[in-house]
């Protein structure tokens, strides 16, 4: 197995704890979390496909990214104000327990 | 075998996964900065010094911290910040799909032959990135900043809520 085969799967595991989190845990914070490991998994993969690939000076997979990055803390920070809202609603931040979409 | 790749890949899954098992949520985001960091580490090791700094600087630093917030602002009473373990249906379940998902991503991988074109880690200069960025990404740049301001001042409205929410009202 060369290096580039144990970056894949490696972001392929982390990728599928995440999935696994996302889907069985029950606190919205641990499924955003789980959400946050697989965009991880992607970034992974993107530097890992630069490290090992044709033309690294163009940078593309570290600007990927960089810009993917940026879009997971947007993500986190608004993630983490809907399960705050979703509190003060509820009481409660159990995914189960939000079966009302009328606020 | 890469030892380096093995050992922090190791540390990564196993810290991540022990996180996203626990029942104490504030020690879930703790254990889950050092898969972060991990993977920075990786990042690192992989040449790509300044994707690693931001990774630890906004995963490390800054999201850790809103989440640790929003646990300490979420919940049930000062003392407690445990979660009920799932149902062992769903938790079978979720451990099947992930399991499947990771299981035919590593036999694709492993039965696919790549060409590696580097042997040696490349390296790319922040001066560099910085000329990439201001010159040909310059649009992605300046959307990905007027998302951020977006997206950003639209949590602050959501988290804030209205002045007239009653107390405990749907």
């Amino acid at each position: 197995m060369s290096t580039l085969q144990m970056c894949l799967v490696l972001s392929g595991l982390i990728f599928g704890i995440g999935l696994t989190a996302a889907l069985a845990r029950s606190s919205a914070v641990l499924v955003l979390l789980g959400i946050e490991l697989m965009l991880n998994a992607a970034n992974l993969n993107f530097i890992a496909f630069w490290r090992f690939g044709p033309a690294p000076e163009t940078g593309t997979g570290v600007l990927f990214v960089l810009f993917a990055i940026a879009v997971a803390a947007a993500e986190a920070a608004v993630g983490l104000a809907l399960v705050i809202a979703l509190y003060r609603h509820q009481k409660s931040i159990r995914l189960q327990e939000a079966t009302r979409l009328k606020g | 075998m890469n030892i380096t790749l093995v050992i922090l890949g190791t540390v990564t899954v196993v810290s991540g996964a022990t996180a996203l098992s626990l029942r104490n949520i504030v020690r879930s985001v703790l254990l889950l900065v050092v898969s972060w960091f991990g993977i920075a580490a990786l990042f690192l090791w992989a040449g790509a010094e300044f994707a690693a700094f931001a990774q630890a600087l906004v995963y490390g630093g800054a999201v850790s911290m809103v989440v640790l917030f929003a646990v300490l602002l979420t919940r049930r009473n000062h003392l407690d910040a445990t979660v009920p373990p799932p149902p062992p249906g769903r938790l079978l379940g979720a451990l099947i799909a992930g399991g499947a998902v990771a299981g035919i991503i590593a036999a694709t991988v492993i039965r696919t032959p790549f060409e590696l074109a580097n042997d040696e880690a490349p390296s790319l200069p922040v001066r560099r990135l910085g000329t990439l960025l201001m010159g040909p990404q310059l649009a992605a740049l300046l959307v990905a900043g007027v998302l951020l301001t977006a997206a950003l001042l639209g949590a602050v409205v959501i988290a804030a809520g209205r002045k007239d929410d009653k107390e405990g009202a749907p």
